[in-house]
């Protein structure tokens, strides 16, 4: 498996690296960086130069971002991403690593289908999710109607009631992502070798002992990993509140997260000063996680 | 006692793989009622294959058949794209993993970097930027962007730096192959499973992603299917009394919008059953890798 990389390959690879002739390693990614550099470094670039220019070309210093962040949907927006990243953070947490630890709990073939089952809305990404969530959260046609009238929604508007949306934006996201976090998880938590799991079991440590106390600790990075880049996926959000918008006649704002403010902004008001500022304020989250979880976690390579 | 935990455990499993599954079993067999249906029967209740044939008939006629445009052009774009990132990151993950140059730590942790950071972060700023350049409209401004796919870079990277026998690569420089040639005939057919692998993960971001192509094209024609879908929702009158109106003359209610759905998942569900194992495989090698 992929994961198990013996670190002498890395050494072999820079004994081999040393003999071909340095060029050549550029020249094999040479097809590769123009599009890394025009897709993804000088966008970034390109919006902190609009973040901090005015409409007309002159300097307008940190003007857009105190402007933007003045506009009465920043912070509303703001706070809605940051509570729908929480739950779905704590979801993600408490459920991802509760069942991915359940699972592996004992290794049988109803584990790998349990897996499998929770995989499967994984296939359903992007806008396909989203319909399919509208449909199980409309009362007159849902398989749920029971749950959704117990909790109080008898109408498709009461169901994504704004005070209920954090809540199933974090559902929605966790039904199409959370199979693919306990497959690596689950994973993870096979790479804990068997005679520590031994060991323990000799020691007394009953499957919840075992669970919490040794095999939490041993798959921490992976956990910092899910939890890192779901808050910098969480603070993204777009699609979900953007169709919801326009399921609900505009009920539910067009200016709910704010990736769509900055969205709003450009299309709607030709803001693009404006909304490259509310980009660079989500750059900034992305990268800050991006780097977080490269420099900290350790659980990508870039040496050998 | 373990007798109860062990139910205990399967009791709680079981009830996540309802949620998980319920939602799909349904969208299974919405298209098979009609709309009437959808609210009066059993939500798992099958309906017929007539009101099936008659969900495709509302919407294939929609728009002028702009259903199938909408396949199309997803298709269109995910291959398009994969075909360019297979061209680039193949090779760049081999030279960056065999090979060390000036500017490859950059390169390296700069393409981490922008893999880790969510897609939708560069949204806004790459369609500002293809608006200066006049690319905006054009199938170009969805394909351009979608072939960097820096997770691409880091599998080939990861597969050549780990997998692959250097041995075998000195053996082909001192039977006299060039660089050019090692690569193509050594390193190349070596990496079929990780080639399938971006090929894979490349197609299927490409397919699901809705916010780059919903910013930068204006024309519906020229929509991706998950574009398309949030159109389609628009124009469904059980989500959208607004156009109630508009809804009778076009015939798309939520049989429709759920057959609309359905489809607009296949390609992707087929590629996630015949690839399960390798997609799974690199899923835990892209968390875990070294």
């Amino acid at each position: 498996m992929l994961m198990k990389a013996p670190a002498r390959w890395g050494v072999r690879a820079r004994i081999t690296g040393m003999r071909g002739p340095r060029a050549h390693g550029l020249l094999f990614v040479l097809p590769y960086l123009p599009f890394l550099l025009v897709f993804g470094i000088l966008p970034m670039f390109y919006a902190l130069y609009l973040a901090v220019t005015t409409d007309g070309g002159g300097m307008a210093g940190l003007g857009n971002f105190t402007r933007t962040f003045r506009d009465y949907r920043f912070v509303p927006a703001f706070e809605h991403i940051l509570l729908y990243t929480g739950v779905w953070l704590a979801s993600l947490i408490v459920l991802v690593v509760g069942l991915a630890l359940l699972l592996h709990g004992r290794a049988s073939r109803v584990t790998s289908t349990f897996r499998f089952l929770f995989y499967i809305p994984g296939a359903l990404a992007g806008a396909s999710a989203v319909l399919v969530w509208l449909f199980m959260l409309d009362p007159s046609v849902s398989p749920g109607s029971l749950l959704l009238r117990a909790s109080g929604a008898h109408l498709f508007v009461e169901s994504i009631a704004p005070a209920r949306l954090p809540f199933v934006f974090a559902m929605i996201a966790f039904w199409t992502g959370a199979g693919g976090w306990i497959v690596v998880l689950y994973g993870a938590l096979n790479t804990i070798p068997q005679d520590l799991e031994e060991a323990a079991r000799i020691d007394g440590a009953g499957p919840v002992t075992i669970a919490l106390r040794l095999k939490l600790p041993l798959i921490r990075k992976w956990v910092a990993y899910m939890a890192i880049l779901s808050v910098a996926t969480g603070t993204q959000l777009f699609i979900e509140p953007q169709l919801v918008n326009e399921a609900s006649l505009g009920l539910v704002p067009d200016t709910w997260s704010s990736n769509q403010l900055a969205y709003q902004l450009a299309f709607r008001y030709g803001d693009f000063n404006g909304a490259a500022a509310v980009s660079v304020d989500l750059i900034a989250i992305g990268l800050v996680a991006a780097v977080l979880i490269v420099k900290r976690t350790g659980l990508f390579r870039t040496e050998d | 006692m373990r007798l109860v935990t062990r139910g205990v455990r399967f009791l709680i499993l079981a009830a996540f793989a309802v949620f998980f599954v319920v939602p799909v079993i349904w969208l299974i067999l919405a298209p098979t009622k009609s709309d009437q249906d959808l609210v009066a029967r059993g939500p798992f209740a099958f309906g017929a294959f007539h009101n099936l044939a008659l969900a495709w008939q509302h919407l294939d006629s929609f728009s002028d058949h702009l259903y199938r445009m909408w396949i199309g052009n997803s298709l269109g774009y995910a291959l398009g794209a994969t075909a360019i990132v297979l061209v680039t990151a193949i090779p760049a993950g081999y030279g960056l993993a065999l090979f060390r140059f000036p500017g490859r730590n950059l390169v390296l942790t700069l393409t981490l970097v922008v893999m880790i950071m969510p897609a939708a972060t560069l949204v806004l700023p790459i369609f500002l930027e293809l608006n200066v350049l006049h690319l905006i409209g054009n199938a170009l401004s969805v394909i351009l962007p979608f072939a960097f796919f820096p997770f691409g870079v880091y599998l080939a990277y990861i597969y050549y730096a780990t997998a692959l026998p250097g041995d075998l690569l000195d053996a082909a420089r001192i039977d006299g192959c060039g660089e050019w040639a090692t690569f193509r005939r050594i390193a190349l057919p070596l990496a079929r499973p990780v080639i399938a692998l971006v090929f894979f993960f490349s197609f299927v971001a490409d397919w699901n992603n809705f916010f780059l192509p919903y910013a930068v094209l204006a024309d519906s024609t020229q929509y991706p299917i998950q574009v398309g879908l949030s159109n389609l929702l628009s124009s469904t009158p059980s989500f959208n009394p607004a156009v109630g109106g508009g809804g009778q003359q076009v015939n798309i209610f939520r049989p429709e919008l759920a057959l609309a759905t359905l489809l607009a998942v296949i390609p992707v569900a087929i590629v996630f059953l015949v690839s399960q194992r390798a997609l799974v495989r690199g899923l835990v090698a892209g968390a875990t890798k070294g």
